[in-house]
């Protein structure tokens, strides 16, 4: 292999459903960003079926060429199909670097490509940088967040890296982009689809994707119960763009669903006001939401660990104080 | 001379531990304040063998120690002192007895029901004029054709009702004074047989604790447990097995306290300092965790006796009375550490304060203790 | 039915503090503990074991120390236990974890291999898909549950950000466990007792089908270059008042800050 031969930074988009997902748009902008240390072009890897209208989209959000892959085998991710499916892309496009959504699609194909390219690949990073000698180096939390591990793949192309959702800045939109859509023809060995599709349910658990908002009221253990978390609804009602989500205990309590979990195992957020309830905050919490723009604690336990990340942190029965503050918050935005 | 754990003891130890974390403490605070035998908690313990620890694997048990049975109501009741008797009274009290002195028809008729689970075993002494002079038996047994007629009560019974083995001392003949008292087994369900008051307590709340009452309650004659007239015999070296429990079961309460306790002053500030960087602190609770170290061993001294088949009654009697006082010199102490907030049921060692308090009454006083030590002293 | 269980012992992280001093990790006194996917992924063939008679091994890499996942995984109830230790395997990522794991697992017979979604030291969910790959078997990802017909087919429950996925796949296939799932056994006291009678089978290079470069750092792509703790960010202010008084401060914040 020359690795010399190998040039451009690849982002595998996800689709589900033919919805492209916000982790392809985000790492599309972080793309964007190393290409410009790289000298290299960003482009964008579309499977799905009847899924090509999208392209143009993924141009306008920093790729500068866009691989399609229209298929009826493509339709839905499965390991198999879209394995075969992008080793074709590597092995003719011959990209320097791979990023992948760490999503449980991203993380169920990323590996399952590097192994079969040989090639290495880290996964849920949360800082990507170029370095001086044009490797790509991937920052990633370890032992459940204590410690950060820089990661290189010197020797091996692409370099891959899965990245999680929320965690890179997406672009924003620019319609006057212009790129290059290829149609790519993969072919398929189909005896080797093992695997298939029997039902795929969406659950209302209601769901919302709690990486997209713009205020998290989180409760921990402190909120106690179903009726405590109905407390932080009536909060998160009164403030527009406001979802509730919550700590890992209360997800294995079963009071809250998983999709509204934040931390090392949950959902990495960063909105512009980060509310927690209750919260001891656990270093694997902490991992999901230090990146919040504003934290506000409440917390009973003074020597809470989340007044150690908390911009403002109040000593108090959030019991007390949540009511209260939905009030007060219903007449301030009334205004 | 080695005082490690083997390979097998840790492996054991870390299983206690998780299972009394995950299974025992989450209900502790509710058994206590609803008087509510854990019932669930036993039949979790009955699938993983807790409840069979020491018995052999042809009776139906595990094939433990008498190591790892003192293990697991050490660390059961460092979480909760109730579900740590309940294991106690079961292992000791009525399986143990039986596994001595029973015939090979009782043992695996009895045994395998027992050490499995299924049955909770339980055993009965006391009574109201047969308290520390347990040779007052009032109780009667008559053999009458094939059957044994039993008359009396008993009374401070633990596991009664929940347990299906009952064992019962008895009078078989009055004028031989305690040569004159025999052991039976009594099953739940015999006509004549019934569950009396139940006893509201100070701690240990959640273990049931109760009358028994035999009203010609006609068993069968080879339900008789060892040879006759040596239900006193039988009685003692049982609770010999017994106070290395009790020992136990004081000893987790001990630890239990201390371990909330360094937590707690770890936390709590006063004065601008946690209450762990005073020295009255750090000294009180060097005295008391040197102590409990103490404790620990002598209690796992008389166990190793017991595994070796050597005489263990006096090192039974000196752990049970050591730990037992330490529990209650422990809670008492981690209750002022807590100060107001200890007196409130919001914290743990509240509970522990009242659970240590029986360790120094049941099977054997403090003061019976002593007197097993002394009558070795002045022999 | 064979099933093989790849475990793997780490570090319980979540007792690990940062000295905060020196900024780094404290492993001292942080218990080894068997990996809580892992668990899951044990337990699920032991529901198997317990319904079709299946014979579970468990395969774990790892220094000698790692004896003692095996012998937890023989008192919850394996038959068999694999520990793949040499020095030629130090420094493997998960490329080279995998490609070792797959080189004994090709020696084995096996119908079944079940393995946790993810390691809580690493977090990277790799190793098992990696594993499938160089055997050359179908996977399925973050199951939580498994309904298999006692012949061939497996039906799993998949958890995927919406919901669920049901998949079918036919044996020999790669599962992946949540720990959320299913909740491991404890281990029985006799299994304890008899844990240490039976053998923990310790497999050097050698007894494996591998080609011995691609073992170990050799076999590795990736190189960590350096490790740190994070930067710990200044705390903001904190006050202890009543409900009133707190409500005050959190609108004063918000204001200033433009959220309302």
């Amino acid at each position: 292999m020359e690795k010399t031969d190998y040039k451009n930074i690849h982002v595998f988009v996800e689709q589900r459903d033919g919805v492209i997902q916000s982790v392809a748009l985000e790492l599309l902008g972080k793309a964007h960003e190393l290409s410009a240390d790289l000298h290299e072009k960003v482009v964008a890897v579309l499977a799905g079926y009847q899924i090509k209208d999208q392209a143009q989209m993924l141009i306008e959000y920093g790729a500068d060429e866009v691989i399609c892959m229209d298929a009826p085998e493509l339709k839905d991710y499965l390991t198999e199909q879209y394995t075969q499916a992008i080793y074709q892309v590597v092995m003719e496009f011959k990209p320097s670097i791979m990023l992948i959504g760490a999503s449980t699609i991203g993380r169920d194909l990323a590996p399952r490509l590097a192994c079969r390219l040989n090639t290495g690949l880290t996964a849920d990073c949360t800082k990507l940088e170029i370095t001086e000698d044009m490797q790509l180096a991937s920052t990633r939390p370890a032992f459940g967040g204590n410690l950060m591990a820089t990661i290189l793949n010197t020797e091996h192309r692409p370099q891959m890296s899965t990245v999680r959702p929320g965690v890179m800045q997406k672009m924003v939109r620019d319609n006057s982009r212009k790129g290059e859509v290829i149609d790519f023809k993969p072919t398929f060995e189909s005896d080797k689809f093992k695997v298939r599709l029997v039902k795929n349910v969406r659950e209302d658990k209601g769901t919302v994707d709690i990486t997209d908002a713009k205020i998290l009221i989180s409760g921990g253990r402190g909120v106690g119960c179903k009726a405590g978390f109905d407390k932080l609804q009536a909060l998160a009602d009164v403030l527009p763009g406001a979802e509730v989500s919550s700590s890992r205990a209360m997800v294995d309590a079963g009071v809250i669903d998983h999709s509204r979990q934040v931390g090392q195992t949950g959902k990495t957020v960063r909105p512009n006001l980060y509310l927690a309830c209750g919260i001891s905050g656990a270093i694997q919490h902490l991992a999901g939401m230090e990146e919040s723009d504003l934290i506000i604690a409440i917390n009973k336990d003074k020597f809470a660990p989340i007044f150690g990340v908390a911009d403002l942190g109040i000593v108090c029965d959030l019991n007390k104080v949540v009511p209260l503050l939905t009030t007060r918050l219903a007449k301030e935005i009334e205004k | 001379m080695d005082f490690s754990l083997n390979k097998r003891e840790e492996l054991f130890l870390q299983m206690i531990r998780k299972f009394a974390a995950e299974e025992v403490q989450p209900l502790a605070a509710e058994v206590d304040d609803q008087e509510r035998f854990p019932i669930e908690t036993v039949e979790k313990m009955a699938k993983i063998g807790i409840m069979g620890i020491p018995i052999p694997v042809e009776y139906g048990g595990q094939g433990g120690t008498n190591q790892m049975y003192i293990m697991a109501v050490e660390e059961l009741s460092k979480v909760c002192a109730t579900t740590g008797v309940i294991v106690s009274a079961h292992t000791s009290l009525c399986m143990n007895p039986i596994l001595e002195f029973g015939t090979e028809e009782q043992k695996q008729k009895y045994l395998p029901k027992l050490a499995s689970g299924e049955w909770i075993g339980a055993f009965g002494l006391t009574e109201p004029n047969a308290g520390t002079d347990a040779a007052m038996q009032q109780t009667t047994a008559v053999l009458d054709g094939e059957e044994w007629v039993l008359n009396g009560s008993k009374i401070f019974i633990t596991n009664a009702g929940y347990a299906h083995v009952y064992v019962i001392m008895a009078m078989t003949d009055k004028s031989l004074g305690t040569k004159g008292i025999s052991a039976f087994i009594v099953e739940k369900g015999t006509p004549g047989f019934s569950i009396g008051k139940k006893e509201k307590k100070m701690g240990i709340r959640g273990s049931a604790t109760c009358e028994l009452i035999f009203e010609n309650c006609r068993i069968p004659k080879a339900n008789l447990l060892g040879e006759l007239g040596k239900g006193f015999k039988i009685a003692m070296m049982t609770l010999d097995g017994g106070r290395i429990g009790i020992a136990s079961q004081a000893l987790g309460i001990a630890q239990g306290a201390l371990d909330a306790t360094v937590k707690y002053t770890k936390e709590r500030k006063q004065f601008g300092k946690t209450l762990a960087q005073f020295q009255n602190t750090q000294f009180q609770m060097a005295n008391l965790e040197t102590k409990i170290q103490a404790a620990r061993l002598l209690v796992r001294q008389a166990a190793w006796k017991k595994d070796m088949h050597l005489p263990y009654s006096v090192d039974a009697a000196m752990a049970k009375l050591y730990c037992a006082e330490t529990a209650m010199e422990t809670t008492t102490k981690c209750v002022q550490f807590h100060g107001g907030y200890g007196y409130t049921r919001e914290y743990e060692v509240e509970r522990m304060m009242r659970d240590a308090k029986i360790t120094e009454i049941y099977e054997g006083t403090s003061e019976v203790q002593r007197m097993v030590i002394a009558g070795k002293l002045f022999k | 039915m064979n099933i093989i269980v790849t475990i793997k012992q780490v570090p319980n992280t979540n007792v690990i503090k940062i000295n905060p001093v020196t900024g780094t990790l404290i492993r001292d006194g942080v218990p080894s503990i068997l990996n809580p996917d892992d668990a899951s992924a044990l337990e699920m063939a032991l529901q198997l074991k317990d319904k079709f008679g299946a014979h579970v091994t468990v395969i774990t890499m790892g220094p000698p120390q790692a004896d003692a996942i095996c012998r937890e995984a023989f008192a919850m109830g394996a038959d068999r236990a694999i520990l793949l230790s040499d020095r030629k395997f130090a420094g493997a990522d998960t490329l080279a974890t995998s490609y070792a794991l797959s080189g004994a697992i090709k020696t084995l017979d096996y119908d079944l291999i079940l393995a946790g979604r993810q390691a809580i030291d690493g977090d990277t969910a790799q190793t098992p898909v990696s594993l499938a790959q160089h055997l050359d078997l179908p996977q399925v990802t973050y199951a939580t549950n498994l309904e298999y017909d006692g012949k061939k087919l497996c039906t799993v429950t998949k958890e995927t950000e919406e919901g669920y996925q049901i998949l079918e796949v036919e044996t020999p296939c790669v599962l992946t466990v949540l720990s959320s799932a299913i909740k491991p056994r404890y281990m029985t006291v006799k299994g304890i007792m008899e844990a240490y009678d039976k053998e923990v089978e310790v497999w050097g290079a050698d007894k494996l089908d591998v080609e011995v470069e691609r073992l170990g750092l050799s076999g590795s792509p990736t190189r960590v270059k350096k490790s740190f703790t994070k930067p710990q960010k200044q705390p903001g202010e904190v006050f202890e008042v009543d409900a009133e008084e707190a409500v005050e401060i959190i609108v004063k914040k918000l204001k200033e800050k433009h959220i309302i």
